[in-house]
């Protein structure tokens, strides 16, 4: 019969339009649907029916521990009566070189002799250009920037308010313990496996190599590249030579390091 | 008529060897018919055959007529600034067979760089030629309206000239150095002020009064005063967009109208474009990833597979088997989620204003509570990595236990969404009044426009390249390749919906092997931001996009940690080559709906 599938069509419209209501009806005497964290976890879950939408600002959504919006600098809890403590962030440049958009710039420190410090004296990011892609968190080796949770960031003046600097993006550890506990958490073990690694081999000569290989599932990259830091590895396997030829060619395999480190990844 | 097409040409059966792959076969018959003209390919790392470029017309011909090569996938320049060469690359496949493609190089004078064009013999090639113009400055002789199709009339050079450069110029490659050691911040902007950020070609006013940048268009049109004879009417020429509901972005289509039927139509595109491709020339490989995710903005994680699959062809990576599951599980989930918006669009315009797309939208939203849990983003997934893809599966999505959620989704709320928009749309009058017979495409102009996934398909061409050419795990999986016959807007939905159900018959063979594997590695050990390339040459992978066939030509050097030419075969692009050709004969309302079946994004589109 002509009109049956607009009819059948509407009818899926109807049950939605009840749905609504019935929704309504079940979270009645527990405080309601809306402005309700019980009622709304489980209207975004999979159980959810009817109108899903969010109130937004009223009600926001969770965040997963994964989220990824604008980089912050990790620092120590700073010590009573200071804005931030000392940087885990050590200026070798790694997260500038892989920034898809370059978005990040770093002023690395300098020692009065004029060797390289592992600091950084300045650290911006321009958060109009970055892309948000989590590779500057994913590769540094020494979990000293992640991607934050925060993501009201709107502003009145992008000219001057959206190059954030080092004061603006550095943020406690224990901000990041709290957004992102379980990733925290395995990366702290990484460290703790890697310290100890470090430690072992140290009292080792030349012994057989005992890196961790069993990684904690779920365990993300970043926390993953922590265990076996690549300079850390390559300054332990070289072979030395012997004490007279070292004083000779130290400085040349130093000078070569920098230039290499400094010219290419 | 469907038939004569699909059936392989007789010819090639007698001389059948199966230790050959359709595509050596055909290059060693290639190389017995023109022995003068084709000459091997003796770069390292390269495939296929080098082709002179005055005979490339009768050898494409030959390889479409006689040696079932049929398809014509992808078109593009490389510039070879070391050898004052510009090479033109075409990538073609057999439907019938299926395989691996026939590769034709084509290199010319730089000075002068004058190639043969292919619309003749290939339809689908016109967009990708012009693309080629624009971008590179090749001249394709005979073809119908050889304007720049990307960049806008008043530009200067041809951006992907190794020696072109953008106004604010920093270095070759990234990374740059002046953001570390000595980084010192300032705006890109600032450097290159309003009004000093663009140049024109010489002879160029900006103000535009000696030269009407549009007559070109319009006279590319089969515009004419003399409407009917005998009757006092004009043709129209009418422009819709770039800004307008209907076109889903910034885009345009100049329609040429008699009444309300549409004789001719030109899509105008270029307006999102952002130079995607030397973007990605500058970058170094894995910093093209994220990049790709903004290219069809709504299967970020099926672009980043794409990329990924081309990078491991050059590089000779090998994937773990976890990663695989993973891989194919996101991305059969992002086909449903941008089918579901796909379709959603397309009712909206046909007229179903807002509510079966944001029916849709609910499920959708819980696939993207998924992506957002997975990757740390709802949409820009960067969720690949060479060797792997970058994280394993989260704890729990919205509080709900991972496999749990996945299997809520893929066994209850995504077959009940389907079912819905069934009862919702499929059956619906309305829907069917509209839709039935409107954009007819034949099989034979399907695969002659060089259109690819379920405009194709909807065509009755069964050609899906998870199985004309797996990739991933494809091959071990169990589904069918949709497909429908009629080739009209009504098929192009129902085959979005059939490729829906394909996609949950897949998802569900997945759920045992990630319970199975859980806890295994999920990537490589390879430093990634430090990679180089170990050979030089060549890779072309391909994937089945919700869109189409998606591209990647990339070419490296030896340890080179940048590629040296990074093309993207985009199918809503190419695609739309198709729209014309649909167009014609139907009414102007038709058109909206024609385009929505195409299912473009203009991120991809302009690249």
């Amino acid at each position: 019969m002509y009109g049956t599938g607009i009819i059948k069509g509407l009818g899926v419209t109807l049950r939605h339009f009840i749905q609504t209501y019935v929704d309504d009806l079940r979270w009645a005497g527990k405080g309601g649907r809306y402005y309700n964290d019980e009622a709304f976890a489980v209207r975004q879950s999979t159980q959810g029916e009817g109108v899903m939408t969010v109130f937004y600002p009223e009600e926001k959504l969770p965040v997963p521990e994964r989220f990824r919006f604008v980089p912050f600098l990790v620092t120590d809890d700073p010590p009573p009566g200071q804005r931030w403590g000392h940087d885990w962030c050590t200026s070798c440049g790694i997260c500038a070189k892989v920034c898809p958009p370059q978005c990040i710039w770093i002023e690395r420190g300098k020692l009065p002799n004029g060797r390289p410090k592992p600091e950084p004296v300045n650290f911006y990011i321009d958060i109009d250009i970055c892309m948000n892609c989590g590779y500057c968190a994913e590769f540094c080796p020494f979990d000293a920037i992640k991607m934050d949770h925060d993501y009201e960031l709107a502003g009145y003046d992008r000219t001057t308010a959206h190059i954030h600097d080092k004061a603006r993006l550095s943020k406690p550890l224990s901000y990041w313990q709290e957004i992102a506990p379980k990733r925290a958490e395995a990366e702290e073990i990484g460290r703790q496996l890697a310290e100890a690694a470090k430690t072992k081999k140290k009292s080792e000569d030349d012994g057989p190599r005992a890196w961790p290989t069993r990684l904690p599932v779920n365990c993300p990259i970043a926390a993953r590249s922590t265990k076996t830091p690549r300079v850390q590895r390559r300054r332990k396997g070289a072979k030395t030579p012997g004490r007279a030829l070292l004083c000779v060619f130290a400085p040349l395999r130093l000078g070569v390091k920098f230039l290499w480190s400094t010219m290419t990844f | 008529m469907s038939d004569a097409i699909l059936e392989p040409p007789a010819t090639t059966e007698p001389e059948h060897d199966p230790t050959l792959t359709p595509a050596q076969e055909a290059i060693a018959r290639l190389k017995a018919l023109y022995p003068d003209v084709i000459s091997d390919e003796t770069r390292e790392g390269y495939e296929g055959v080098v082709v002179y470029a005055d005979s490339l017309p009768e050898v494409a011909k030959s390889l479409r007529d006689d040696l079932g090569f049929n398809y014509l996938s992808s078109v593009t320049g490389v510039d070879i600034i070391d050898e004052g060469k510009l090479e033109a690359v075409y990538h073609l496949y057999s439907i019938n067979r299926g395989g691996g493609p026939v590769v034709l190089h084509v290199q010319v004078n730089r000075e002068e760089p004058l190639i043969p064009s292919l619309v003749p013999v290939f339809r689908g090639a016109e967009f990708q030629e012009r693309e080629a113009f624009d971008m590179f400055g090749i001249r394709f002789l005979g073809h119908p309206d050889l304007r720049r199709i990307l960049t806008w009339d008043g530009f200067n050079g041809h951006p992907l000239r190794k020696d072109w450069r953008e106004p604010f110029y920093e270095e070759e490659h990234k990374p740059f150095g002046s953001r570390w050691p000595e980084g010192e911040v300032f705006r890109a902007e600032e450097k290159t002020p309003y009004g000093k950020n663009v140049q024109y070609p010489a002879g160029w006013l900006p103000t535009g009064d000696e030269y009407d940048a549009e007559t070109d268009v319009y006279l590319g049109l089969s515009y004419s005063r003399d409407a009917t004879p005998g009757l006092k009417t004009d043709k129209v020429t009418v422009n819709m967009g770039p800004q307008h509901p209907s076109t889903h972005g910034v885009f345009r289509m100049v329609v040429t109208l008699d009444g309300e039927t549409v004789i001719d139509l030109k899509p105008v595109m270029g307006y999102l474009h952002r130079n995607h491709e030397q973007i990605g020339e500058r970058n170094t490989f894995i910093m093209n990833m994220p990049f790709t995710d903004r290219l069809d903005y709504l299967s970020g994680a099926s672009n980043n597979l794409g990329y990924a699959l081309t990078i491991e062809k050059l590089f000779g990576l090998s994937v773990p088997e976890r990663a695989e599951w993973l891989r194919i599980l996101t991305v059969e989930l992002v086909r449903i989620s941008n089918h579901l918006w796909a379709l959603g669009f397309l009712l909206n315009d046909l007229g179903a204003f807002q509510t079966p797309m944001l029916y849709n939208y609910i499920e959708r939203e819980l696939l993207v509570d998924f992506f957002e849990a997975l990757t740390g983003s709802r949409m820009m997934h960067n969720y690949m990595r060479f060797g792997g893809v970058a994280y394993d599966l989260p704890d729990d999505v919205r509080g709900i236990p991972t496999l749990k959620f996945l299997e809520d989704m893929i066994y209850t709320r995504l077959p009940r969404v389907l079912d819905q928009g069934d009862d919702l749309m499929t059956n619906n009058e309305i829907v069917r009044a509209r839709a039935i017979g409107a954009g007819y495409l034949s099989a034979a102009d399907a695969i002659n426009l060089s259109t690819a996934g379920p405009l194709l398909r909807a065509s009755g061409v069964p050609y899906d390249i998870r199985r004309a050419e797996p990739y991933s795990y494809y091959d071990h999986l169990d589904f069918d390749v949709a497909v429908r016959y009629n080739g009209d807007i009504y098929d192009r939905y129902l085959i979005r919906m059939d490729e829906m159900r394909q996609s949950l018959r897949i998802l569900e063979q997945l759920l045992p092997h990630l319970r199975r594997t859980q806890g295994a590695p999920i990537i490589g050990d390879k430093p990634q931001y430090a990679l180089r390339a170990p050979r030089g040459g060549e890779a072309y992978g391909r994937v089945e996009n919700p869109k189409g066939e998606l591209g990647y030509y990339v070419t490296a050097r030896r340890r080179d940690g940048n590629p040296q030419r990074y093309h993207v075969r985009a199918p809503s692009f190419i695609n739309l080559t198709a729209l014309g050709p649909m167009c014609r004969g139907y009414k102007v309302a038709d058109s909206v709906a024609i385009l929505g079946s195409i299912d473009i994004v203009l991120g991809e589109v302009d690249r």
